[in-house]
């Protein structure tokens, strides 16, 4: 009896064991996954172009900055960066105006057709790019949109806007609808008690969805591809010169275009955890 | 100078009515309390004074002057919100001076009146504070002295103690009464708690499924109930309700005794009568004693009477315990008779 109990007990040990290795070796996993290639490509724009090639690695980065120095030298690169910022800042202030006015309609008014809109908004998304991509580039070309960083960010923008949408919809329905009514008995008109009462509130979560619209325009490279060519943006300059490239630029290249989306993202995920509607406070 | 008028005012949600045709008075300085359980349209209707609310049809006159096209801002009213409003980014002295600023006035007069309401409130000592470093009873004090601040004509007031504890609303209460009668402004006040309304009004105005069914000084709406339903809601207990028959003309057959009633053409009325509003005797209401509930200076009885359920204040001096027989005599003077139909009192 009692050497049954006890080997009952063993095997629940065992089992919970096993079941917190799985736990721990799935952590384990899901962070290599992320976080190795990060590595790698940090170590190898860290190092000399020649360490790049060679063989063996140390697996260190010897903190040379022959890579990035030959990256920045390397003939087109700023003008593509600098594209890139573009696009990215004007996807930012487009998104954001859109996606500012679209969220608040959808937190504050009742209107006809409100859920379906809310759908259509998420089905954006829904549309591959590729398929969109040759009647969007023949309309450019007529509109002379085409190779324009304005007509690009008009792309990215449809891209970033149902996220922008999503969250700032979250934003201002976590501010309750009295602090705006209290300020239109208190003198304000609509505007005002936006201004002055709804914006100062929601402003760190609008800056965090503007953050991630920049980023959205700042990775997406194949919409960029099709649509520009004098104007290219870093990740369809990179992405255009990969076969003719070494493979330190690329390097370097790719953590130019990591860098500043995992700062930003990193920097405003407690906002981006809101939109998928966990607690943000 | 802001009387209110309320002319045939009604809203309704989608296929919803909320309120139906309201028409109320409430005179220059009034307290009005609007009373009413949740979801009869008293909040609607405070609303609609307000000008958060648009009305289906009917008018809002406020000092002489018709405001139900105007926006929130240009009616003269102010608001305490039941879950306050206070706004978190400002402090509290930028809360009780955001209406003043809205309204473009010195700087100098700006102080006046923030640091004069704030003294009023008690709330000196934290101007300097945000919302989410008071407690619930300082937001509320917060929310009162930024609508006093504004000198309105009108200050409209949400179930403004209903978050609060029972002890924290007792002080507040108290303190709201003396503060707004020395503001002189005409005061709407809506309520679900009638001991609130009761200690609050001048005037109460019951409210059940979008109507106003009494508009009345608090006595004479606990007295003299125009209806059935202000019976049985004010009062606490509630008044007591027993089936009459007519025998005669003017007497009335209620539970195995013959009373004087209205001489009326119907042939049943329902007989009411306060539970305070009895005695124990002989001759009355043949009671059996169910539950016994000393309550200090008097005593909560509980019994039936015909088989209904029929409760009692006495005097606790008296020996009673569950299971006795009683014989409970209603005070004529404080006898009402209701239509069985309509409810209205007869």
């Amino acid at each position: 009896m009692t050497a049954i109990a006890e080997t009952d007990a063993a095997r629940k040990v065992e089992v919970r064991s096993a079941g917190r290795f799985l736990f721990i070796a799935a952590i384990v996993l899901l962070c290599a996954w992320v976080l190795v290639p990060i590595y790698l490509l940090f170590v190898n724009t860290l190092s000399s172009p020649q360490e790049v090639t060679g063989f063996p690695k140390t697996g260190i980065p010897s903190f040379d900055f022959g890579s990035i120095q030959f990256f920045v030298n390397f003939a087109g690169v700023l003008w593509a960066l600098w594209n890139s910022v573009l696009v990215a800042v004007l996807t930012m202030i487009l998104s954001i105006v859109i996606g500012a006015a679209a969220g608040y309609a959808l937190s504050r008014f009742e209107f006809p057709g409100k859920g379906t809109f809310r759908m259509l908004v998420v089905m954006t998304r829904a549309f591959p790019l590729p398929l969109l991509a040759l009647p969007l580039a023949v309309l450019f070309i007529r509109t002379g949109l085409d190779d324009t960083a304005l007509g690009l960010a008009i792309v990215h923008t449809v891209l970033a806007l149902p996220f922008a949408v999503l969250i700032t919809f979250s934003l201002f329905s976590g501010i309750p609808i009295e602090l705006e009514e209290a300020a239109w008995t208190l003198g304000c008109n609509r505007w005002q008690a936006f201004r002055k009462v709804v914006l100062p509130l929601v402003l760190p979560g609008i800056v965090a969805s503007a953050v991630f619209a920049f980023t959205i325009s700042w990775n997406e490279v194949f919409a960029a591809a099709v649509l520009t060519i004098q104007n290219r943006t870093l990740p369809a300059f990179l992405v255009q010169s990969l076969n003719v490239s070494p493979l330190h630029l690329k390097f370097a290249g790719g953590a130019a275009l990591v860098i500043p989306a995992l700062i930003f993202i990193f920097a405003v995920r407690k906002y981006l955890f809101a939109m998928w509607g966990i607690a943000n406070r | 100078m802001a009387e209110i008028v309320i002319k045939n005012v009604a809203k309704s949600f989608g296929g919803f009515q909320a309120l139906h045709s309201i028409d109320l008075t409430i005179a220059d300085q009034e307290f009005m309390v609007l009373l009413g359980a949740s979801g009869c349209g008293k909040t609607t209707l405070l609303r609609i004074i307000a000008g958060l609310e648009t009305p289906t049809q009917g008018e809002v006159w406020i000092g002489g002057r018709r405001v139900d096209g105007l926006p929130p801002r240009e009616r003269g009213i102010a608001m305490v919100f039941q879950n306050y409003a206070v706004f978190p980014h400002l402090t509290v002295f930028e809360n009780i001076a955001f209406g003043l600023r809205m309204k473009k006035l010195p700087q100098a007069e700006i102080d006046r009146r923030v640091h004069r309401t704030a003294e009023l409130m008690h709330i000196e000592q934290l101007l300097k504070r945000y919302s989410g470093q008071l407690s619930g009873g300082q937001r509320q004090r917060v929310a009162v002295a930024r609508a006093l601040a504004m000198e309105p004509d009108v200050i409209l007031m949400d179930e403004p103690l209903s978050n609060l504890d029972a002890l924290l609303r007792l002080e507040m209460r108290a303190e709201l009464k003396g503060v707004l009668a020395e503001s002189k402004t005409t005061t709407i006040y809506v309520t679900h708690d009638q001991v609130e309304a009761m200690s609050l009004a001048d005037r109460i105005s019951v409210m059940n499924a979008g109507r106003i069914v009494q508009a009345a000084s608090p006595v004479e709406v606990y007295r003299n109930p125009a209806a059935r339903f202000v019976g049985s809601f004010i009062g606490s207990p509630p008044m007591n309700f027993i089936p009459a028959v007519k025998v005669a003309d003017g007497k009335w057959r209620v539970a195995g005794i013959t009373l004087d009633g209205p001489q009326t053409p119907q042939e049943k009325l329902e007989f009411a009568i306060r539970p305070e509003d009895v005695e124990v005797g002989s001759g009355g209401l043949a009671a059996t004693v169910r539950v016994v509930e000393p309550l200090g200076a008097h005593a909560l009885l509980t019994c039936e009477v015909e088989g209904a359920l029929f409760r009692a204040v006495v005097d606790s001096d008296i020996p009673v315990s569950p299971g006795d027989a009683l014989s409970l005599v209603p005070k004529s003077d404080r006898v009402r008779w209701f239509d069985v139909e309509s409810g209205a009192a007869v």
